[in-house]
């Protein structure tokens, strides 16, 4: 394992067609997904709720095989979860009889990295989201923020190539959510990883992403493509931003007023 | 009774009432009840209404459990009753997890057992006594197998739930850290599932002193059950009471111990501040 | 549908077990009885009624003492979920006698009440009065303070406050009390049977061992485990019904 790796790892994703159960009946969630994310691209997936992005991400981590189609990291398809790809969780999913630190130390433990060079890592991913004074507590102790903070150092510390964040911040309140997004950039400047984010939040989308898709309401399909030029650090108030925003609400309002009828 | 008032400011229990005065409540009720039971005993010998072997007051019953205990007679029956116990509960609980473990984890395994189980668990185990009995005669054996027959099921099956409930999501988060197999099954499944063991352990502790009195009553030359059936023969009720409130307290010990354990593994849960 | 096939497999398991024993003799056979011979028994004690007698024996006991325990249960449970003071001072003196194995005072029933009926419907009382008072009080003081708010704040008062959302809110919890304070019953009915008592299944039961006959242990043993899942299966159905559609704790 390479020390601190930076950089990421190119995403696939070729014909993926997922289908659900339901009733006896198979009904289809995701169709035709064609898609490329490159390495070092912070992707986000948008789009009204039961659309399928929680799904396409939970594929691409290698919970639920795809009906039809593959996904390939760099050339390699994909057969399961695995510590190339990290995943953040909405509902942060910490191990609770595990410390903070240990928390972090999770992966490099497993994949048989000394015990001191464990504690180093842990130690610098949890500078890196500031909690190393809180190393030696106990998930129950922490407010919301503060386990998807862990959750993200967990992550990160195991050196993925490529990161999938599902909602991560969407358990948060207003003010920690923006913080979070701002640190997250913040940390994304210094790793370059792949991420995959999905978000219902247009707002976090163009605040984060590099390139941003819509899908449709179920079942989901591409609807459209953004490339978000804003450069990395990016202003809330700033006209150019709220011209996507604008832009982005109104194709995905379609969407959601499909739904309804 | 609370007032509307109290109710919506403190739920149905209304306001807690002032340390002291809870205390006070608590020492009254436990000194009222002794007092209860000497005055009715006491009443009984005064008025000549039965024989007063009938109702010990709490003084004999102490004062024979003082006797039994300086006689050194005590405690050779407390010995037996425990060694079958914590045999009989020991050799339950290995097997429950033995076969909980992966009964819970592995469908197959669990498929196989369950019909088993199933047939067996609804009969009261008191009514596979005299099977054991009759199968391994009335020795020590037969007490201590019955003891891990009554305690086995109870055990397994919560292992199985404990097993087959752990949250997906931790499965999924350790499986993109890399954990396959084995160190899945020992670094996420057991420690998730261990606070629900514990109580299945717990239960099967109660459940170990709840059956070992009958089966020492049924042939037995030692134990507190034994204890107890041989006042009866004699009509010694404050031997009775008095092995019966030792089991009491050896039961509570047994559950205390587990408790204990309990805080110490389960400390994440309910850390210190 | 699953169970059922389980069940089918685990008779079939027992008869494999039974039969092959008796052609190859590794135990006594008499020891294990196959399923025919229990069969057997069965109709023989039907047909005499001595089965119905020793049925209805054993119920009746049951049905007597766990239905004083669930009205002094319920009665009580009330009383210190709503006295504070009652629940201080009844706590200790409960939490006093409940570590003791109810059937180490099964003896002291027998001295007490005699040999007779009541000793036994005594000690049954006895024995399931301890969990389902504890139940019920936990349920009712578990009741959520914010549903108390919330019907205050529509203008309920105390007594509709009890009536109206005390009561409901417990009752799945007191529900699931007097559900296994039967259970319970069930299960020590046999151990007050074991002992001087000329009737009821534990009798019935314990009669198999004094003359040596297994067949006559594991049929009063299966029928006490279909009794058991009978009543408990009545008992989930009805509570279903009582508590339509409402999560059980």
């Amino acid at each position: 394992m390479s020390p601190a790796g930076v950089g990421g790892a190119r995403v696939r994703i070729e014909g993926v067609h997922k289908a659900f159960a339901l009733d006896g009946r198979s009904t289809p969630a995701l169709v035709d997904i064609n898609l490329e994310v490159q390495a070092g691209e912070l992707l986000c997936l948008l789009g009204p709720s039961g659309c399928g992005k929680s799904t396409l991400l939970n594929i691409v981590a290698g919970f639920l095989p795809p009906t039809r189609g593959r996904v390939l990291v760099d050339a390699t398809p994909i057969t399961g979860p695995g510590p190339e790809r990290g995943v953040v969780f909405q509902e942060y999913v910490l191990f609770p009889w595990l410390t903070v630190a240990q928390n972090v130390e999770f992966g490099p433990r497993l994949a048989g990295v000394e015990a001191a060079r464990c504690r180093e890592i842990a130690a610098r991913y949890l500078d890196m989201v500031g909690l190393r004074e809180h190393a030696t507590k106990f998930p129950v102790q922490l407010s919301g923020g503060m386990k998807q903070r862990v959750a993200i150092a967990r992550a990160l510390a195991n050196n993925p190539s490529i990161v999938l964040m599902d909602e991560p911040f969407g358990a948060l309140d207003a003010q920690t959510r923006e913080v979070m997004q701002e640190e997250l950039s913040r940390i994304q400047r210094v790793e370059h990883k792949t991420i995959v984010f999905v978000t219902h939040s247009i707002r976090e989308a163009v605040y984060l992403a590099d390139r941003l898709v819509v899908l449709t309401s179920a079942p989901g399909r591409i609807k459209e493509m953004f490339t978000i030029k804003l450069g990395e650090a990016r202003d809330r108030f700033a006209p150019e931003f709220t011209r996507y925003e604008s832009e982005i609400t109104r194709v995905v309002k379609e969407e959601v007023a499909k739904v309804r009828e | 009774m609370n007032t509307v008032t109290d109710l919506v400011e403190w739920g149905l229990h209304g306001a807690p009432l002032p340390r002291g005065r809870a205390w006070v409540l608590r020492a009254g009720a436990v000194v009222a009840f002794l007092l209860v039971w000497s005055l009715a005993s006491g009443l009984v010998v005064l008025g000549n209404l039965f024989n007063p072997i009938f109702l010990a007051g709490p003084w004999r019953v102490l004062g024979k459990v003082a006797e039994l205990a300086a006689t050194g007679q005590l405690w050779g029956h407390v010995a037996a009753t425990l060694e079958r116990v914590v045999v009989g509960f020991a050799t339950g609980a290995l097997l429950a997890l033995a076969l909980g473990l992966p009964a819970g984890h592995f469908p197959v395994v669990r498929n196989l057992l369950e019909p088993i189980v199933e047939i067996l668990r609804p009969i009261p185990p008191l009514a596979m006594l005299p099977l054991f009995i009759v199968w391994v005669g009335i020795g020590e054996t037969s007490k201590i197998a019955f003891i891990t027959y009554a305690t086995f099921f109870p055990m397994f099956l919560t292992t199985v739930h404990a097993v087959g409930r752990v949250d997906p999501l931790l499965l999924r988060a350790a499986a993109s850290l890399g954990a396959r197999r084995t160190p899945l099954f020992f670094r996420v499944v057991l420690p998730a599932a261990l606070p629900e063991l514990l109580t299945g352990i717990r239960l099967g502790v109660a459940l170990s002193f709840f059956v070992i009195v009958i089966s020492e009553f049924i042939g037995a030359e030692e134990g507190l059950g034994y204890l107890i059936n041989d006042g009866r023969n004699f009509f010694l009720v404050d031997q009775m009471l008095g092995a019966a409130i030792v089991l009491g307290l050896l039961g509570y010990a047994g559950n205390a111990l587990v408790v204990r354990l309990g805080r110490r593994w389960l400390r994440w849960e309910r850390p210190p501040a | 549908m699953i169970r059922a096939a389980a069940l089918a497999g685990a008779l079939l398991a027992w008869a494999l077990v039974a039969y092959g024993n008796l052609a190859l003799e590794v135990m006594n056979p008499v020891l294990l009885p196959t399923p025919g011979e229990v069969g057997a028994l069965a109709a023989v004690q039907i047909r005499d009624g001595s089965l119905a007698h020793h049925l209805t024996v054993s119920a009746l006991r049951i049905v007597e003492g766990f239905g004083l325990a669930a009205a002094a249960a319920l009665a009580l449970g009330l009383l210190v979920a709503v006295s504070t003071p009652a629940r201080l001072a009844l706590e200790p003196v409960i939490e006093f006698v409940r570590p003791i194995p109810p059937l180490a005072f099964l003896p002291m029933f027998l001295v007490w009440f005699g040999l007779g009926e009541t000793s036994k419907v005594a000690f049954i009382a006895y024995t399931t009065f301890f969990p389902m008072f504890v139940g019920t009080g936990a349920s009712l003081l578990r009741v959520d303070v914010m549903l108390l708010r919330a019907a205050a704040s529509l203008g309920a008062s105390r007594r509709d406050l009890l009536r109206r959302v005390v009561l409901p809110a417990a009752l799945p919890g007191i529900v699931v009390a007097l559900r296994l304070g039967f259970g319970l019953a069930i299960f020590v009915i046999v151990g007050a049977e074991f002992m001087g008592a000329d009737a009821g299944l534990g009798n019935l039961i314990m009669e198999g061992r004094v003359f040596f006959n297994p067949a006559q242990i594991v049929m009063g043993a299966l029928l006490l485990g279909a009794l058991g899942s009978l009543v408990n299966a009545l008992l989930l159905m009805t509570e279903r019904r009582v508590l339509r559609g409402r999560a059980l704790p």
